[in-house]
């Protein structure tokens, strides 16, 4: 007797009264949920394969459906909770290591909500961003240490590349193969449009985003996809991807079927072949030989690009990035372990690595204890969710912030966290030329868009009410924060007072 | 209640200045007066001034103004001056006893060289070196302080109105050809003196009114330059700031203008003199996190001059005028007025625009 | 062009190599680093020791080392080829898409680890001596071929050979069966095709090592590649 002991995660409720079985929902369905019962004249769902990504209600036209928890559960057990029941089951059927998408939705400490920030009263004044002027450009990249002067005593105006951004925040990693060519031509377009830049992920870089170089951020990674001389000359900076907050240490693995032809050409593989990155960059097994793939990449391209190293927020971040500023990198991306994926093993995304902010403040003070941290700049990610976010990673240190999450839910992600099937009916997570088209590119850069600009205004209303005018005045400013419900350790991490101090 | 330095204090404030273009030294009584009408921008806790040019017989010498908790203070940190200078003169800075001016500590001051082997140890310069040893002094010597340490120069503050400070010191007695003042409105009772105003490191002296927005930012940063911000002041920050600037970096008082109360982008791109943009933007990136943001006015002093500089905004007040060989800046009209009633050409500087007033003769 | 390396970093170095000229010969080099890294249309010749990354990005440039060379050469090369008269260190053709590589002698661990093709791109690289450890790991296509001239043992490919391969293949100038490989790569003696595969690139590196063709030609070689019916599949369940 064969018993599948996996109860379906949802309940699919439909309002027969309001339903016209017009058959949208079978047909916006990837999964193969809903099919029409010819007998019956009715509508059916398969709720085993749902996976609540509200696709259907969404376009349902009568607003007949409902997806919902299902309510049928197993006993309840402070120790034993219903997620761990199933994966045991999971595991036990099919021999499988438990593979997840998007960032880790366990109940770690989420540390943006124990910050507060502040505002001027009285003391000094705070400022309307609508009237008064508001500064939120910065500028990424090395910074001088002493400068020089001509012989006619005139100052060099000489900087490392930098990489100029209307406002702090950039387009995470995501490459082309883990999501759509219409998903990236979104970022790709929107990130011109701000001023902004997006990433090509380890994917290597279509021909057709070759014309937004300017705001792309083209990246390195251990399997060296899609990796040559105009592909680096492409972008406007380049990025060695070491490691990411949601698999730290591991590697990536991009199924065959996920290599369509455009895939394969813009990682440039043969289509149907596995296309796997190493867990480590096979010429880095030390810090020294980061420095030799930092200088080979500038030495490709003749020191007109910034570098940036991208690392999982680790126990030891704070040497790791000391060592990394070291190694002549511009520019040092955290990754913090909240951070999404389009697919990795369940047990790391939710047990390996540490919080960004953490990460991120341990690493701004070693950089200045180290007298330092003016030779790179620092980018945080792994789940900045809002504008708020954003400010209190500035004031912790950070010089601008990726998002990806945040981003690929503007472009109509549910987060039902099944990137890995391939089988996204967002039209973001799939290859699927049927499902890609769902997602129009113009319409998904004016999303993006949006949802910058809102930020952008967001952030200059909270640094007007900080009476802070320039975005540059607000990076470390740790003053600007105070922390709620934590303890002493913590707050000494984050090196911020206790709310009422 | 936590000491100055362990906690963060805001303060509002009224600065004034003169100086002689021509190097004439005036006794402190004029800038004492300038402080009087703007008696209500002070609340009594906190005042100062610095001037220039008052140990002529010792110019070669460093001025090392300190406050001790008490005589045992003194006598371990005067432990530590033998070990690190030569001491040419060592003596009680006169005081005149006053009932509005009380709890004063042991203020003393010394005139000092320092010992070559500890150059040639360190391989830094004299002027480093005194910047070390002070900042040494300030957060490793317990009860001492010193809060003046330039040649030629000095600074003298209380816990009290200005006008009652500079009676305390004596400073009709004193000749300078350039002298600043404070009065500080802090929003809590401190009641230590480290913490009025002037701060001042080397020859840099600095008065400031306003609080600014940026200040951890720039603190953070500055302190990865040896920098120890034990006051957690404004003034204390920006006197750093510009010794990095102009000691450490070399630039000049304009540039070091154009990086803390640096133009806005905007402006920078409409400037029609393409190698004026291009500096601006240089120093902008170069040095971001030393933009200073929120309401500032300060007076900079040094050895043969002043700069006045507004926050680019212009969100406190600064006044200029001038007659005959002196110039006269302070937060309101009054007070020049109170130092010079034929006072003339009283303008406004525009924000982040620098006043940079110079000896003829230089310093 | 002479270009007499003393004393000169590698940045300047470089940029004297993108400078006018195509042909140039360097002297005295001494552990420069990133010669000649995401050139084209160069030929250098090099007398002494390069530094680490050789030819690194390399997009078309021809490179001959009259000696010795270091670690990661050739790292992510798209085009173009490098020749070694000496040894070379390890991970060597790292990533590298297409061009060739020939070394007279030996070559460190992971040659040619994660080298894969694509199109027209086809990678090749040729070891004389004998390879270290874990060659052609990750291998996802071009080939590796290594020749143990001159060497005494069986053992020409260190431990581990072809971990992880999915692509591509390897030729080893051995007889089959001496060599453990993992278990998802199959090794057979070599057939006329892949002979002559061989023979096409033999005897170009004959050619410029002053090696006889025949001679080399004359031993038995085994094939190895992956297995398609056994591939590395990490049984996953979605979670």
């Amino acid at each position: 007797m064969k018993i599948n002991f996996i109860l379906p995660e949802f309940e699919v409720i439909r309002d027969r009264d309001s339903c016209v079985s017009c058959r949208i929902c079978e047909r916006e369905c990837s999964n193969g949920v809903h099919s029409f019962n010819e007998k019956k004249k009715i509508m059916t769902a398969d709720q085993a394969k749902c996976v609540d990504c509200q696709r259907c209600v969404a376009l349902c036209p009568t607003s007949a459906l409902k997806i919902v928890k299902a309510d049928c559960s197993f006993p309840s057990n402070g120790n034993w909770s219903e997620a761990s029941i199933k994966e045991i089951y999971k595991q036990a059927e099919t021999g499988g290591i438990l593979l997840s998408s998007m960032g880790s939705p366990s109940c770690l400490p989420v540390y943006w909500d124990k910050i507060l920030i502040n505002a001027s009263q009285v003391t000094n004044p705070s400022i309307d961003p609508l009237r008064e002027p508001m500064e939120t450009r910065v500028f990424l990249g090395k910074k001088p240490d002493k400068l020089k002067r001509d012989s006619d005593g005139k100052l060099k105006c000489e900087l490392s590349p930098q990489l100029s951004l209307s406002m702090p925040v950039m387009f995470s990693a995501m490459s082309f193969g883990s999501i759509s060519y219409n998903a990236h031509k979104a970022l790709a377009s929107a990130s011109c449009e701000l001023g902004i830049m997006y990433n090509t992920g380890e994917g290597g870089l279509h021909k057709d985003f070759y014309e937004y170089g300017k705001n792309t951020i083209v990246q390195v990674a251990s399997g060296r996809f899609g990796v040559h001389e105009a592909y680096l000359e492409a972008g406007a900076a380049i990025e060695i991807k070491i490691g990411q907050g949601a698999k730290p240490g591991i590697g990536g693995h991009l199924p065959a079927k996920k290599i369509s032809s455009e895939v394969s050409q813009t990682r440039m593989i043969p289509e149907g072949t596995e296309a796997i990155s190493p867990a480590p960059h096979h010429d880095i097994y030390s810090i020294e030989d980061l420095r030799q793939l930092v200088f080979a990449l500038k030495e490709a391209t003749n020191y007109n690009k910034p570098v940036i190293v991208k690392v999982a927020a680790v126990h030891n971040i704070g040497a790791i990035a000391s060592g990394i500023a070291r190694s002549g990198a511009d520019i040092i991306a955290i990754d913090g372990f909240r951070g999404g994926t389009g697919a990795a093993p369940t047990r790391i995304r939710d047990n390996v690595g540490i919080p960004v902010e953490l990460a991120l403040a341990a690493v701004d003070q070693r950089l200045r204890d180290e007298g330092i941290r003016h030779k790179v700049s620092i980018i945080a990610g792994g789940s900045i969710r809002n504008s708020s976010d954003v400010i209190k990673a500035l004031a912790l240190g950070a010089d601008a912030c990726y998002i990806g999450t945040a981003a690929l839910i503007a472009l109509g992600c549910h987060l039902c966290g099944n990137c890995q099937s391939g089988k996204c009916n967002w039209g973001i997570a799939t290859q699927q030329p049927e499902l890609v088209e769902r997602l129009e590119p113009e319409w998904g850069k004016k999303r993006l868009v949006n949802l910058m600009n809102a930020w952008k205004n967001e952030i200059m209303e909270m640094m007007g009410g900080m009476g802070i005018n320039s975005i540059e005045a607000l990076i470390g400013n740790r003053q600007m924060l105070r922390g709620v419900g934590m303890t002493s350790k913590e707050l000494e991490i984050l090196g911020i007072a206790h709310a009422g101090e | 209640m936590k000491r100055e330095g362990l906690v963060r204090i805001p303060s509002g404030c009224a600065i004034a200045s003169v100086i002689s273009t021509e190097g004439n030294r005036m006794s402190g009584e004029t800038i004492i007066n300038a402080m009087v009408p703007m008696h209500e921008r002070s609340n009594g806790l906190g005042g100062g001034f610095a001037a220039y040019g008052i140990y002529p017989e010792y110019k070669d010498f460093y001025a090392l103004h300190m406050f001790f908790d008490d005589r045992s203070a003194r006598k371990s940190c005067e432990v530590f001056l033998k070990e690190n200078f030569e001491i040419i003169k060592s003596e009680h800075i006169p005081t005149l006893k006053l009932s509005t001016i009380t709890d004063e500590p042991v203020i003393w001051r010394y005139f000092v060289s320092p010992l070559r082997a500890g150059l040639r140890e360190l391989q830094i310069d004299e002027r480093e070196f005194i910047v070390r040893k002070v900042i040494h002094i300030n957060s490793r010597q317990p009860g001492a302080y010193v809060f003046s340490c330039g040649k030629n120069m000095g600074i003298f503050k209380a816990v009290g109105f200005p006008e009652d400070v500079g009676h305390f010191y004596r400073l009709e007695e004193y000749e300078a050809y350039s002298w600043t003042a404070h009065g500080r409105y802090p929003t809590n009772t401190p009641g230590w003196w480290g913490g009025a105003h002037p701060f001042g490191i080397l020859d840099y002296s600095v008065v400031h009114n306003g609080e600014i927005s940026s200040y951890d930012a720039n603190r953070r940063f500055i302190e990865m330059f040896g920098y120890k911000c034990t006051l957690k002041t404004d003034t204390e920050v920006i006197a750093y700031i510009m010794d990095y600037l102009l000691r450490v970096q070399g630039l000049t008082l304009k540039e070091s203008a154009d990086i803390v109360a640096a133009p806005f982008w905007s402006t920078i791109e409409n400037m029609s003199d393409r190698r004026e943009a291009e500096l601006k933007t240089f120093l902008r990136t170069a040095f971001s996190q030393l933009l200073i943001t929120g309401p500032f006015s300060v007076i900079l002093g040094f050895n043969g001059g002043l700069m006045a500089l507004n926050d680019r905004l212009k969100l406190r007040s600064m006044v200029v005028g001038e007659r005959e060989d002196r110039v006269y800046i302070a937060s309101e009209e009054a007070a020049i007025r109170a130092m010079d009633p034929l006072a003339e050409n009283i303008w406004a500087p525009g924000g982040g625009e620098p006043v940079i007033v110079k000896l003829k003769k230089g310093a | 062009m002479l270009i007499n390396a003393k004393g000169i970093d590698h940045k300047k170095l470089n940029d004297m190599l993108r400078g006018a000229g195509n042909d140039f010969i360097i002297e005295e080099c001494l552990g420069q680093r990133f010669i000649a890294a995401g050139m084209s249309d160069k030929h250098i010749e090099i007398n002494g020791i390069p530094g680490n990354a050789l030819g690194a990005f390399l997009n078309g440039a021809d490179i001959k080392v009259n000696g010795n060379a270091q670690d990661s050469v050739g790292d992510t090369m798209n085009s173009g080829s490098i020749t070694i008269c000496g040894n070379v260190g390890d991970a060597v053709g790292y990533a590298m898409r297409g061009g060739s590589i020939y070394v007279r002698g030996n070559a460190g661990y992971r040659a040619g680890i994660h080298m894969k093709e694509y199109r027209d791109r086809f990678p090749v690289i040729v070891i004389g001596g004998k390879a270290g450890s874990f060659l052609g790991e990750y291998q996802a296509g071009g080939i590796i071929i290594v020749l143990g001239l001159g060497v005494k043992d069986d053992n020409i490919v260190g431990n581990f050979p072809c971990t992880g391969m999915h692509g591509g293949k390897v030729f080893i100038r051995a007889a089959a069966g001496k060599i453990k490989f993992p278990r998802q790569v199959l090794s057979s003696p070599s057939g006329s095709e892949d002979m002559s595969i061989i023979e096409k690139y033999v005897s170009r590196f004959c050619e410029k090592f002053g090696y006889s063709p025949s001679a080399v030609m004359a031993h038995p070689f085994t094939t190895v590649y992956p297995d398609s019916a056994n591939p590395y599949r990490q049984m996953y369940v979605s979670n």
